[in-house]
């Protein structure tokens, strides 16, 4: 309800503001959306996930090509690379993590903001790759809960976006109880 | 009415942790820094944090089927690393390749040394704020990734030479390809020229940072564009030359001053002389084999005669199966090759199976790190990216 | 002077020191025992060998040779650009040799990853700490008779519980 002085309703004789063109209903329809609030913030989250890349070795070059002109993740609103771990949501692990390096992933990985989401991007990263030796991590999945996994090595910047592209699906499924602490043991 | 005494100030060392998770440094880095003020006083760099045991892995793999594993040493030009292994497996057994193989190699090389100087520069300049470069040497790398890629099948982990050749032959048509991209890389490299030669920013911050004198680099070791920006005259290619590099004609460049602005010069400068190397192997391009003779024992015959002749297979076996393999002499050996880094030497013990006793890289960006904590002592903080950068340092190559 | 002469003096020079002098792909190898190596390489450092390139070890426990560990050292002469390999051979029951860190200070950091991946110790070294292992690994990888897969180290983490409850949603 709106209340006007008498000398103020001047500019209602203003001809844009026609005011007996009330809203009918398909005007409402195409022009007012309504959903639940699961699936804005669903939306608004996959959509702009910031990665922090813990680029080690030849996957965080190719990473870096996903950033680059060529292949550009800034059009799924991802461009925003922060490598401060307080500052983002999505952990891209890249690259195989030896024994002096894990340590350091786990703390990063504990000082990250819920929601997270961890992407494991190559051979290395996912399994230990080539390198089954006294110092490399066989998957960074034993110790770390990984969402999705890139197979590849080094994967191509392609088959990155492809993976980000499923994290979104997984991450536009989500609920907003499984956050709630009334889950936890 | 108090009485305000003025006492000295007190000021103490500040210990700063730089890495291992940083965005200037280059990979897995850590230096443990003290700072007076905003000046260096002593820095002790740490590594270790990419280590995977390559070499205890070259002691259970075939001498082909380690070229898998060198490609992800220095895997900015794993060409090079590739070409430098089957090099020095080859002097060891005593193979002898056509002259097609090393024109090739030739190519591969210098194709990977552009490509390495152009990320090199590109996140030097990133790391003191000029993000251009960088958009346009990686632009660039995408077009020398297509390269490789028709070539050997893939972009970055190659793997592309075998002992006594090559996995397969270049395809017709790819010296036009190769000339194409060639006219670019001259483009952008006078573009990244233009933008930070005579940039009065790029200057302050470069110039008089981190120099080495021609002493210091012999004692510590060093190689490469280090090397010669500090005045030292040494470029395997020219003084040791191998695969046929005495056959082609380019200068070498060395500069004067040994500070983090002539490595730069002295990097944009080879990436000039190696398109013209690139020019000369296409043009004089013998025809020929790329693969010595299986019947020999050691080198994979190509996959056509595999499949489709019964000679062709009884090799293949000869070569792969664990029970059989090939058997070299007992002996070793270390071939010297010129990487982008440096000096990039392997280094093949061998006692007669058919996997290495030994295998080691001599890693330039290990020895070239080595001379940090005398560079930064005395300079500020924010020379530390500097001079991080300009040396080039490939987590993969220093941890392995 | 071409290298054979150069060695061949040396030998000469010290004969308790040198074992052997052998060739192998054109390349000549020059076999010393570990205790005299400093003496060995200052002698080829005023010879005109002033740059050290490479500094490693081998284990030589299945291939024979003079004794258990090896470590070679790789020099270059940029007057004559000619290389030669020196092998300083030590025992198992006491492994160490004298450090040529004075000599040239880029072995500073190969000896201590020589120490870390061998566990050849090098008296005079500065700083001699493991460089690639962290500092509480027990154990030298490169030797023979240490497994490739490491004795359980890889594995040796804490699992990290998220406190929240995913459930799995299939399509």
């Amino acid at each position: 309800m709106l209340f006007y002085r008498e000398d103020e309703l001047s500019f209602l004789d203003n001809p844009l503001l026609n005011k007996s063109t009330a809203m009918n209903h398909d005007d409402i329809k195409s022009n007012v959306l309504t959903t639940t609030l699961e699936s804005a913030i669903n939306w608004g989250r996959k959509n702009s996930l910031w990665p922090m890349p813990f680029g080690t070795a030849c996957c965080g070059i190719e990473f870096m090509a996903v950033l680059a002109a060529r292949t550009d993740i800034s059009r799924f609103g991802a461009e925003a690379i922060r490598f401060s771990p307080r500052q983002s949501d999505l952990l891209i692990v890249a690259g195989r993590i030896s024994i002096k390096m894990m340590p350091v992933l786990i703390r990063i990985y504990e000082q990250m903001p819920e929601p997270k989401w961890v992407i494991s991007m190559g051979a290395c990263a996912s399994t230990g790759g080539v390198f089954d030796t006294y110092s490399v991590i066989q998957g960074v999945d034993q110790f770390i809960p990984v969402d999705v996994y890139v197979p590849g090595c080094p994967p191509r910047p392609e088959g990155v976006v492809e993976g980000l592209m499923k994290l979104q699906d997984l991450v536009g499924k989500e609920k907003l109880s499984d956050y709630s602490l009334a889950q936890t043991k | 009415m108090t009485r305000v005494t003025e006492q000295p100030l007190e000021t103490d060392k500040m210990v700063l942790n730089f890495g291992p998770q940083h965005p200037a440094t280059h990979g897995t880095l850590r230096i443990i820094m003290e700072l007076e003020g905003e000046t260096v006083t002593k820095a002790t760099p740490e590594i270790g944090y990419l280590h995977s045991g390559f070499e205890k892995l070259g002691e259970d793999l075939d001498f082909n089927q380690y070229i898998t594993i060198t490609d992800r040493m220095n895997y900015l030009s794993p060409l090079c690393n590739n070409v430098a292994y089957a090099l020095a497996a080859e002097k060891l057994i005593g193979i002898e390749v056509s002259k097609r193989t090393e024109y090739i190699r030739v190519l591969m090389c210098e194709l990977s040394r552009i490509a390495d100087h152009l990320l090199n520069v590109g996140m030097l300049a990133v790391d003191l704020g000029a993000m251009t470069a960088f958009l346009y040497g990686f632009k660039l790398r995408e077009d020398i990734y297509d390269l490789f890629e028709i070539a050997t099948g893939t972009r970055l982990t190659t793997s592309y030479t075998l002992v006594g050749g090559l996995m397969r032959d270049i395809p017709e048509g790819y010296d036009k390809a190769v000339l194409k991209v060639l006219d670019e890389v001259d483009e952008v490299a006078s573009d990244i020229e233009t933008l930070l030669n005579k940039n009065r920013i790029w200057q302050d911050r470069t110039k008089n940072i981190g120099i080495i004198s021609k002493d210091d680099a012999i004692s510590y070791g060093i190689s490469g564009p280090m090397a010669r920006a500090a005045g030292i005259e040494w470029d395997i290619r020219v003084n040791e030359p191998y695969s046929r590099y005495d056959e082609f004609d380019f200068d070498v460049a060395i500069a004067l001053n040994g500070d983090v602005f002539d490595r730069y010069l002295v990097r944009m400068e080879e990436i000039r002389q190696s398109i013209k190397i690139c020019q000369q192997s296409l043009e004089k391009m013998p025809s020929g084999d790329v693969i010595v003779d299986p019947g020999l024992g050691y080198s994979l015959p190509p996959k056509n005669e595999v499949y489709n002749s019964i000679e062709g297979l009884i090799y293949h076996f000869e070569v792969t199966m664990p029970n059989r393999g090939m058997t070299p002499p007992v002996g070793e050996a270390y071939v010297p090759s010129e990487s982008p880094n440096g000096e990039l030497g392997f280094y093949i013990v061998s006692d007669g199976n058919r996997t290495p006793y030994r295998v080691r890289t001599r890693p330039p960006s290990l020895i070239n790190y080595s001379i940090f904590s005398k560079l930064i002592e005395g300079h500020m903080l924010s020379d530390a990216p500097a001079i991080l950068g300009s040396i080039n340092i490939i987590a993969g190559e220093l941890d392995r | 002077m071409p290298t054979a002469t150069i060695l061949s003096k040396i030998k000469e020079r010290l004969p308790a020191a040198v074992l052997d002098i052998t060739e192998f792909a054109g390349e000549k190898i020059l076999h010393v025992k570990g205790q005299h190596i400093l003496t060995v390489l200052s002698a080829l450092k005023d010879d005109g060998f002033n740059f050290l390139a490479d500094l490693t070890a081998i284990d030589n426990l299945t291939l024979g040779g003079f004794d258990r560990f090896a470590v070679s050292y790789h020099l270059l002469s940029h007057k004559t650009a000619e290389r030669v390999t020196v092998k300083a051979y030590i025992s198992e029951e006491k492994p160490s040799l004298p450090s040529v860190e004075s000599l040239w200070k880029t072995a500073d950091w190969q000896e201590r990853e020589v120490f870390d991946l061998y566990g050849i110790k090098f008296e005079g070294h500065p700083n001699l700490i493991r460089i690639m292992n962290p500092d509480d690994y027990d154990g030298y990888p490169l030797r023979k008779d240490y497994p490739r897969l490491g004795r359980k180290e890889r594995g040796d983490f804490p699992v990290i519980d998220r406190h929240i409850q995913k459930k799995k949603r299939l399509e």
